[in-house]
C-alpha cells in the first residue's frame, strides 16, 4: 500500500500530524500497533499547561494554546477543552521564593502569561486550598481536556479528510530504498517517499532503524480518580518540590498525579502501580485540599511514557536520513503539545520549514563529535 | 471457607480476609444471627451453612472480618482495607473466593426507583430479614427467582406474577442433557419441588414473556410486556429482575488471569487446572468465581484448592493430596452433570442481553445507552475499552461490574466477532473503591528520590 507520508504511531502526535497533512491534501496513512491512543495519549491527565513548562518549549506552547481555545473549528469538537486556569501553589516561604523567579525568569523571556498572587489572592480564588498555603503563580488559559476524546477527535476528523489509519498493526522494521520508504509489518510492506515517526515510548526504536541513537527510557507516570465530590476545587493545581498534580473535572471526580512512577514494561505494554507512592501522592494531594480525606478513589492506572535524558523531546527532522521526521518522548508533558507539534510536522513534510523554532528539540543533541556517525 | 478448613487442618499458616462482618458469603449470609423464622423459610440449603461456619470457626484459620481487598500485586501483596486503614499482607499463595454477580438484565427503565436484582433482594431477607411491602413481580429465568419466590411465599409477600423469560425452545435443547443431570444429585427434585409449591399457590406464572420494559416516570409503577403477540401491563412498585449469575472476575482479571470466554454459560472465567490454580503464579480460583457450580460444588472445590496448597507447601506430600480429595473429585464431578441442563435450560434471551432499544441504558454510574455504544462501534471502536474511553462506559464506581458482559456482547453482535476475541474492559486497580484515608497509611518510609521528574524551574534553557 502508498500515501504521500507514512505515520508510524496513532497517538495524538500522530493523529495531529495526519490530521494537518490532510488539510493540505496530502495522502496519509497511520500504523499503530494497537489501538490509537491506547498509551499514554489516551490515559494521561489532561493537561493544557502552558505554565510551568521549560522555557524553550514556551513558544511551541503558546501557539498550542491557540490551537486548543480554536479546537472546535478544526476538529469539530471542543476535546473538552476548559481553560479553567492553573496554579502553581508554594507551600513554604522557600517555595515562594522559587516561584518568584521562575515568575521573574519568564518575564524576562518576554512572557506576560504567568502572575505571581499572594496568600489572599490565593485564597479567594481557592477558598478550600490548605491553610499553609502561601501564595502561587497563576496562569489563566490553562486547563484541562479529555484525553482519549481529544485523541478522537482528531482522528476523526484525519478520517474524514481522508487519512488512512491501520490499527492492531504492528512495524518490525524501517528501511529506504532509493526515494521511498518501505515499512515492513506482518503481513505487508507499506511505502512512502516520506516517514514520520511519533512512536511515542517506542519512538526510538524507529530512530534505530534510521541510524540514531536517543536516550529514551520508558517511565509509567500514575495516576488515581475519585468518586464524584461536590465541586471545591476551580483550577488546576500543582505543588512547587512536591510531587503533585489535582484537577476537578466537570462531572466532580479528581485526578491525582504529577509524576510518581510505577513500572512499565513496554515490549509486554503493560504496567504496575506502586501504592506507596500512590500513598505519597494522596497524602500531599490531602495536605493540599483538606476536602479530599473524604474521598474515595475509584481507580489508578498508569500510562507507558517516554522519557528522554534531559527532559525534552525530540522533535524534527531526521539527523541521519532525507524526507523522514521525528516527534516523540515527550517525558510526561507531550498531550498539551500535540496539536502544535502535528502542524510543525506538517509543514516539515510539505516544505521544509517550521513556523517556530525547534532547534533545541533535534534529534542528534546527544550525539557528541567522538560518537558522530556523520562526516 | 472450604478452602481454609482443608489447608489449615494440613497445617497451612491460612488468613480469610472477608468483606462482610461474618462468615457465610452470600450463602450463607448471616446464618449465624438469622432470625429463626426468617432462617427456616430459607430453607434446609441455606441452614446447612450452620456446620460449614462452624468448622470454619473451629478450624486453626484466622477470619479477619470487614476485610475488603482491593488490590494484589504480581508478587502477591495483598492489600486489604477496613478497620483502621488500609495494609498489605505478604502472601505465598492466594486462593480467591470471590464468588458470582448477577448477571446484567438490561431492560428498558432498569433504573427506575422500585427496580432491583432478585439476589440483591435476597441479600436484604437474609441479612435484615427484610421483605416487600405490597406485591412484588418477579421476572427472569434460573434457578435463583424461583427459590427466592418460594421463600417469599412461605413469609406470606404477595406476588402479583412471576414473569419467565426463558425462551420456551431452551427446553427442547435441555432435554438432551436431561439423563445425565437426573444423576446428579437432588438439583432437579428440588426444581421440581418449587415448581409444584409455586403451582399450588396459584403464582401468576407467566411464561414466554418478551419485551419486558419497566414504566414510571421518577419511580416503577408498572411493568409492560408480551406474551405471543398480546401485550400486557401489571401494576407494581417493585420488580425484581434475575437472570442467573455470572463468575467476578474483577479481582483475577485486574491480575490478569488468563480468561476464556464460556460459549454455553455465556460468561468469562479465568483459566484454571484441576486444582483451581490460574495461570498467575501462587494464585488459585475456586467456587462461583472460577464458573457457576453453585454451592455445594464450590465447597468440594475449595477442598481441592485447599489441600493441593498444603501439597504445594509440603505439609503433605502428592499421594496424601490425591487420597484426601478422592471423594471430593468424584463428588465435584457428579455435581457438575447438571450444570449442561441447567445453563441449557436457563440460557438467558439475547435480546435480555443484547438490548435493542436504543435509549436503554447500559452503563448505569455513567448512563451510558445502548445507542451511543453502537454508535462508536460504527465509527470503528471494536474493543471494550476504546468504548469505554470514549463514553466513560464501565468508569464509575461499580468498576463495569452492570455493563462489562453487555458491552462485550453488543461489540460481538454488532461486528460478528467471537467474544475469545473480543475480550473484556482492562480492569483497573483498586478491584472496589478505596477511602483516600486508607490509602494514606501505606505512605511510609522515605521515598526513593529518582522518582520524582526533573524540575522546569531549574532549566533556564538548553
Amino acid at each position: 500500500m502508498t500515501a504521500d507520508v507514512i505515520i508510524i504511531g496513532g497517538g495524538i502526535q500522530g493523529c495531529s500530524t495526519a490530521l494537518h497533512l490532510a488539510l493540505q491534501g496530502v495522502q496519509v496513512m497511520v500504523i499503530e500497533k494497537n489501538y490509537c491512543g491506547r498509551h499514554a495519549s489516551g490515559v494521561n491527565a489532561g493537561g493544557v499547561l502552558r505554565a510551568g513548562r521549560y522555557p524553550v518549549e514556551l513558544p511551541l506552547s503558546t501557539a498550542a494554546l491557540k490551537i486548543w481555545a480554536d479546537a472546535p473549528n478544526l476538529v469539530d469538537d471542543d476535546c473538552g477543552f476548559r481553560p479553567i486556569g492553573r496554579l502553581k501553589v508554594a507551600e513554604s516561604d522557600e517555595e515562594m521564593d522559587k516561584l518568584a523567579a521562575r515568575y521573574a525568569m519568564v518575564q524576562d523571556l518576554g512572557y506576560t502569561h504567568e502572575r505571581l498572587i499572594d496568600r489572599k489572592e490565593l485564597r479567594d480564588m481557592e477558598p478550600d486550598i490548605a491553610a499553609h498555603a502561601v501564595g502561587a503563580i497563576h496562569a489563566p488559559g490553562c486547563g484541562h481536556a479529555n484525553p482519549f476524546r481529544t485523541l478522537n477527535a482528531f482522528k476523526q476528523k484525519a478520517i474524514t479528510l481522508g487519512v488512512k489509519f491501520h490499527e492492531k498493526t504492528r512495524v518490525n522494521r524501517v528501511r529506504r530504498s532509493g526515494s521511498i520508504w518501505h515499512v515492513e509489518t506482518r503481513d505487508q510492506t507499506y511505502e512512502a517517499p516520506i516517514l514520520v515517526n511519533t512512536a511515542g515510548a517506542w519512538g526510538d526504536q524507529v530512530a534505530k532503524d534510521l541510524g540514531e541513537t536517543v536516550p529514551l527510557s520508558t517511565i509509567a507516570p500514575m495516576l488515581m480518580v475519585t468518586n464524584r465530590l461536590p465541586p471545591f476545587m476551580r483550577q488546576r493545581i500543582g505543588a512547587v518540590d512536591r510531587v503533585l498534580s489535582i484537577v476537578q473535572q466537570a462531572n466532580g471526580t479528581v485526578i491525582i498525579g504529577g509524576g510518581y512512577l510505577g513500572r512499565a514494561d513496554r515490549n509486554a505494554e503493560t504496567t504496575n502501580l506502586d501504592y506507596a507512592r500512590l500513598a505519597f501522592n494522596s497524602q500531599i494531594a490531602c495536605d493540599m485540599f483538606p476536602t479530599l480525606r473524604e474521598a474515595k478513589i475509584i481507580r489508578a492506572w498508569a500510562g507507558i511514557e517516554g522519557y528522554i535524558a534531559d527532559g525534552l523531546p525530540v522533535i524534527g527532522p531526521s539527523a541521519t536520513e532525507e524526507s523522514a521526521y521525528h516527534a516523540f518522548g515527550f517525558s510526561a508533558h507531550g498531550f498539551h503539545l500535540g496539536p502544535i507539534v502535528g502542524r510543525i510536522l506538517a509543514q516539515l513534510a510539505v516544505d521544509g520549514h517550521s513556523e517556530i523554532p525547534i532547534d533545541a528539540f533535534r534529534i542528534d543533541r546527544f550525539v557528541t563529535e567522538d560518537n558522530s556517525n556523520r562526516c | 471457607m472450604s478452602a481454609a478448613i482443608a489447608a489449615s487442618a494440613s497445617g497451612v499458616d491460612v488468613v480469610v480476609l472477608d468483606q462482610r462482618k461474618a462468615p457465610g458469603g452470600q450463602i450463607y449470609r448471616n446464618i449465624e444471627a438469622a432470625n429463626a423464622d426468617v432462617a427456616s423459610s430459607l430453607g434446609a440449603d441455606y441452614l446447612q451453612g450452620a456446620d460449614l461456619v462452624k468448622q470454619f470457626r473451629e478450624s486453626a484459620a484466622e477470619y479477619r472480618p470487614d476485610a475488603t481487598v482491593w488490590e494484589i500485586s504480581v508478587g502477591l501483596e495483598v492489600y486489604v482495607s477496613g478497620g483502621s486503614g488500609a495494609r498489605i499482607i505478604q502472601a505465598q499463595r492466594v486462593v480467591i473466593a470471590t464468588g458470582a454477580l448477577e448477571r446484567p438484565f438490561p431492560i428498558p427503565g432498569w433504573t427506575l426507583p422500585g427496580v432491583m436484582a432478585a439476589g440483591a433482594a435476597q441479600s436484604l431477607l437474609k441479612q435484615d430479614g427484610l421483605l416487600p411491602e405490597g406485591s412484588v413481580v418477579l421476572a427472569g429465568t434460573g434457578p435463583l427467582i424461583l427459590l427466592l419466590a418460594c421463600q417469599y411465599l412461605d413469609m406470606g409477600v404477595n406476588i402479583a406474577a412471576l414473569l419467565e423469560t426463558t425462551h420456551p425452545s431452551n427446553r427442547k435443547r435441555a432435554l438432551a442433557y436431561l439423563p445425565q443431570a437426573v444423576t446428579a444429585g437432588k438439583y432437579l427434585w428440588k426444581g421440581a419441588t418449587m415448581l409444584k409449591r409455586l403451582k399450588h399457590h396459584g403464582v401468576r406464572h407467566i411464561h414466554g414473556v418478551e419485551a419486558l420494559r419497566a414504566l414510571g416516570e421518577d419511580r416503577l409503577r408498572q411493568v409492560e410486556f408480551r406474551v405471543g403477540s398480546s401485550e400486557q401491563i401489571i401494576d407494581t412498585s417493585l420488580l425484581l429482575l434475575h437472570q442467573g449469575v455470572v463468575p467476578d472476575v474483577n479481582l483475577t482479571g485486574a491480575l490478569g488471569c488468563a480468561m476464556d470466554w464460556d460459549n454455553q454459560s455465556l460468561c468469562f472465567r479465568p483459566r484454571l487446572d484441576p486444582w483451581g490454580s490460574s495461570s498467575v503464579a501462587g494464585i488459585s480460583v475456586v467456587g462461583d468465581g472460577a464458573a457457576i457450580i453453585g454451592s455445594q460444588s464450590a465447597i468440594w472445590a475449595g477442598k481441592l484448592a485447599g489441600l493441593d496448597a498444603a501439597y504445594r507447601f509440603n505439609h503433605i506430600d502428592q499421594g496424601q493430596r490425591d487420597a484426601k480429595t478422592q471423594k471430593a473429585q468424584r463428588a465435584l464431578k457428579r455435581s457438575l452433570k447438571v450444570r449442561p441442563f441447567l445453563e441449557t435450560l436457563y440460557r438467558p434471551a439475547n435480546a435480555f442481553r443484547i438490548p435493542e432499544q436504543p435509549e436503554t441504558i447500559v452503563c448505569r454510574c455513567e448512563e451510558v445507552e445502548v445507542g451511543c455504544i453502537r454508535k462508536q462501534i460504527e465509527r470503528g471502536a471494536m474493543d471494550p475499552n476504546a468504548i469505554k474511553s470514549r463514553l466513560r462506559c464501565g468508569m464509575g464506581p461499580c468498576q463495569g461490574r452492570y455493563c462489562g458482559l453487555t458491552v462485550s456482547e453488543i461489540i460481538a453482535a454488532e461486528t460478528g466477532k467471537q467474544m475469545s476475541e473480543i475480550g473484556y474492559y482492562r480492569l483497573r486497580p483498586p478491584v472496589k473503591p478505596v477511602p483516600i484515608s486508607d490509602i494514606l497509611a501505606l505512605a511510609t518510609g522515605e521515598l526513593p528520590a529518582e522518582v520524582k521528574l526533573p524540575d522546569p524551574f531549574k532549566k533556564k534553557t538548553l
